[in-house]
């Protein structure tokens, strides 16, 4: 094996205490990075970003750098910066544990952010269905307050920043940067037209930069050890590392934290394998129920945005579900169609409809009542909504359908006369099903 | 959003009538400091809508009617802006909730891993299906979509607190436990898990000083973090630990 892991963001967690600003601060150079960046000329710092290659880890991986420099020129006036801690993309599961571990990093991390884009207050959107994640981000905000780290004239600099972390109150289609905005100033969380971007008319129509949970969180490091030391990580066009969090059916799923390029053969090694050798790898997604399945022929895919996408899906999230060949593809399908029906926000019609439509066709397929035409129409309707609709969602919702009907046609066409559950025994799947097994 | 609203035949959505009661006199006049706390918060009062429908449930349980209308008071909307915020969001109950919200996760992921036999174990044994309360007022049971801790599936998540790799009978006898007034304690969260009244006051923003409470972070959070220490691994620029190799037999 040749990557190696690469604890940054991890590395404290599990210690005790390490969500306190003292564990933070004895053990990873705390708040140094916000110290040296506030003795330096702010466009510096948008540069170093840029220089980083850090692209965004919230999932559509836009260069952090090149977005902050978009910000027009300062007029005197609010601008603000938003953390995407709304965390619901199915299989996603980083962000979450980073803050409950290591809540700190992400507060520094804004307050560095803050400075370079002339943000005097910046807001933390946490999705609400996290209760012990929002004490651990209140808490480290009112000890960064205490030591002086946020709030006026920060370590003598003369930048005032105050900090705000509002919980949601369950939505994934908040998750969407310009739904997030309308959610947080207290609407219903439905997406807005781009053009203008957030970068121009964001928070109360003023300049804001939107960044996910992580991109926020590798700021600190950046700052205090330089661009070249997080481009030594990483691939030429996706530098750096990030958490990869392995799901399903391996032996001990979890956070892997490592350089972009990782394999997913790689990280399965590295959580020991399979759960059972005896069932082989079936399907698998890159980055999240939206980005396409990938199978056993893209185990070594090199997981960077490019290497990906070359491959027919997206990085994403890094959000590795695995599914060993228990598992029905057409009721994992189904079940995700479910979702996206459930959280379209009902703004456009391809969107709103064509989920409802698609949930149905699949719940008869998973039955095994399929129609015989069934595969043509989820292929038309995905056309229909791809590209067609107002926001990524509805384009996520169609990637789980289409790239599992490229590879699993069969299954499809079997539902046409067999139930899924006949196929595949959902027993089969579980972990205590697999654990009886095991001990019988 | 599958359903908007509790709808009536003819459209119209319903907000029973006890719950346009008008609050106590004392009670209102908390809401009314409380919620100037949040307005507060924000450059544009309008933000501070969330939390307050958080912190209307925190009161009451539910968005109540009564709830509704001092909001749109307060921020000067409209009640129908209100209900239109309030009917968007999963967390806002439309009709008294239970003292403890039990969500089983059943998104692929989960459901596959064993949510859909312990949501058909739960739902069975307390006779109850989706957003629906049993009759002594403690649990209300729901479906939930995915809440950010596969690698701990199937999840179990009571009143917003996580309970990991949970297994029909663990559940089952979660819900036993809560209905008999014990206290029960989340894998990662505090050391007993809230009311949903109070739950809702902390998700309004109000600490409620917990934080230090629970573990820092669950096993699976932490493999890749123990599996680079007993091998060795390092971020550069990191001094290399010493290997040591007995972190996973
Ligand atoms: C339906 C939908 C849900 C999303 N959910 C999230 C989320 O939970 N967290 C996140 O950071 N980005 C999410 N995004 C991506 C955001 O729109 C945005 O690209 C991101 O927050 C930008 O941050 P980054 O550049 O740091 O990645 C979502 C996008 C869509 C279309
Ligand atoms: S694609 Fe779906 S979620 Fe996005 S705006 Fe349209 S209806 Fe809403």
């Amino acid at each position: 094996m040749s990557t190696t892991l690469t604890p940054i963001l991890t590395k404290t967690w599990g210690e005790d205490r390490s969500w306190t600003l003292e564990s933070y601060e004895r053990t990873q150079q705390g708040y140094q990075g916000l110290r040296a960046a506030l003795g330096r000329e702010r466009d510096d710092l948008v540069q170093a970003l840029k220089d980083s290659g850090l692209r965004g880890r919230g999932g559509a991986g836009f260069p952090t750098g090149m977005k902050w420099g978009f910000l027009p020129p300062d007029d005197g006036k609010p601008r603000y910066l938003v953390v995407n801690a709304d965390e619901s993309e199915p299989g996603t599961c980083k962000d979450i544990p980073l803050m409950m571990a290591n809540p700190q990093v992400l507060i520094e991390g804004v307050a560095i952010t803050s400075f370079a884009i002339r943000c005097n207050h910046a807001f933390i959107y946490l999705r609400g269905e996290v209760a012990h994640v929002y004490r651990r981000l209140l808490r480290a905000v009112e000890e960064a307050y205490a030591a002086g780290h946020l709030g006026k004239n920060i370590h003598g600099s003369g930048f005032d920043l105050d900090v705000t972390v509002h919980a949601g109150a369950g939505a994934y289609i908040c998750g969407e940067e310009t739904a997030l905005l309308d959610s947080l100033e207290g609407r219903r969380g439905q997406p807005r037209l781009k053009p203008p971007f957030p970068a121009v008319a964001g928070l109360y129509s003023r300049p804001t930069v939107v960044n996910n949970v992580e991109s926020i969180a590798s700021v600190p490091g950046i700052a205090l050890h330089g661009a070249d030391w997080f481009g030594s990580m990483g691939t030429e066009k996706s530098k750096g590392f990030g958490i990869f969090s392995l799901s399903g059916h391996v032996k001990r799923p979890g956070q892997y934290e490592a350089p972009m390029g990782i394999t997913l053969r790689e990280l399965i090694d590295m959580a020991g394998g399979m759960r059972d050798p005896e069932k082989a790898l079936k399907f698998w997604t890159p980055g999240g129920s939206s980005t396409p399945i990938f199978t056993a022929e893209h185990l070594d895919v090199p997981l960077d945005f490019d290497s990906v996408a070359s491959a027919g899906s997206m990085l994403g999230t890094r959000a590795l579900q695995i599914f060993d060949e228990t598992v029905s593809v057409v009721r994992a399908v189904s079940r995700w169609t479910d979702f996206y029906m459930h959280e379209s926000c009902g703004k456009c019609t391809p969107c709103r409809e064509g989920t409802w439509w698609l949930s149905q066709i699949l719940h008869r397929i998973e039955a095994g009542q399929g129609l015989q035409e069934d595969i043509d129409k989820l292929l038309d309707i995905c056309d229909n909504i791809l590209g067609r609709a107002f926001c990524a969602l509805g384009d996520g919702a169609t990637s789980p359908i289409t790239s599992a009907i490229q590879y699993f046609r069969e299954e499809f066409e079997a539902g046409m006369h067999t139930p899924a559950a006949e196929l595949f025994p959902p027993a089969a799947s579980t972990l205590f099903g697999s654990k009886e097994s095991v001990s019988a | 959003m599958a359903q908007f609203g509790e709808q009536t035949a003819s459209g119209h959505l319903h907000v029973s009538p006890e719950s346009k009661a008008p609050y106590d006199a004392d009670v209102l006049a908390q809401l009314r400091a409380d919620a100037e706390t949040i307005i507060a918060r924000y450059p544009v009062p309008r933000s501070a809508l969330l939390p307050m429908l958080h912190l209307v449930q925190s009161v009451d349980g539910y968005i109540t009617g009564r709830g509704i209308a001092v909001c749109a008071e307060m921020l000067d909307l409209t009640l129908a802006e209100v209900s239109a915020v309030a009917t968007f969001y999963t967390q806002y109950k439309r009709h008294p909730n239970g003292e403890y919200t039990v969500g089983v996760c059943t998104n692929t992921l989960c459901a596959i891993m064993g949510g859909d036999e312990i949501w058909q174990s739960v739902s069975e044994h307390l006779g109850i299906g989706h957003d629906e309360t049993t009759a002594d007022g403690k649990i209300t049971l729901e479906r939930i979509e995915c809440n950010a801790a596969c690698d701990y599936a199937p999840v179990v998540m009571t009143n917003w607190e996580f309970f990991d790799n949970q297994t029909p009978e663990s559940t089952v006898q979660l819900v036993d436990d809560l209905r008999a007034g014990k206290d029960v304690t989340p894998t990662r969260g505090p050391n007993k898990v809230c009311t949903f009244k109070q739950t809702s006051r902390l998700l309004a923003g109000f600490n409620d000083g917990l934080a230090d409470e629970g573990v820092s972070a669950g096993p699976a959070s932490t493999e890749g973090t123990r599996l680079a220490r007993a091998k060795g691994w390092v971020a550069p620029g990191d001094d290399a630990p010493q290997a040591n190799e007995e972190v996973h037999p």
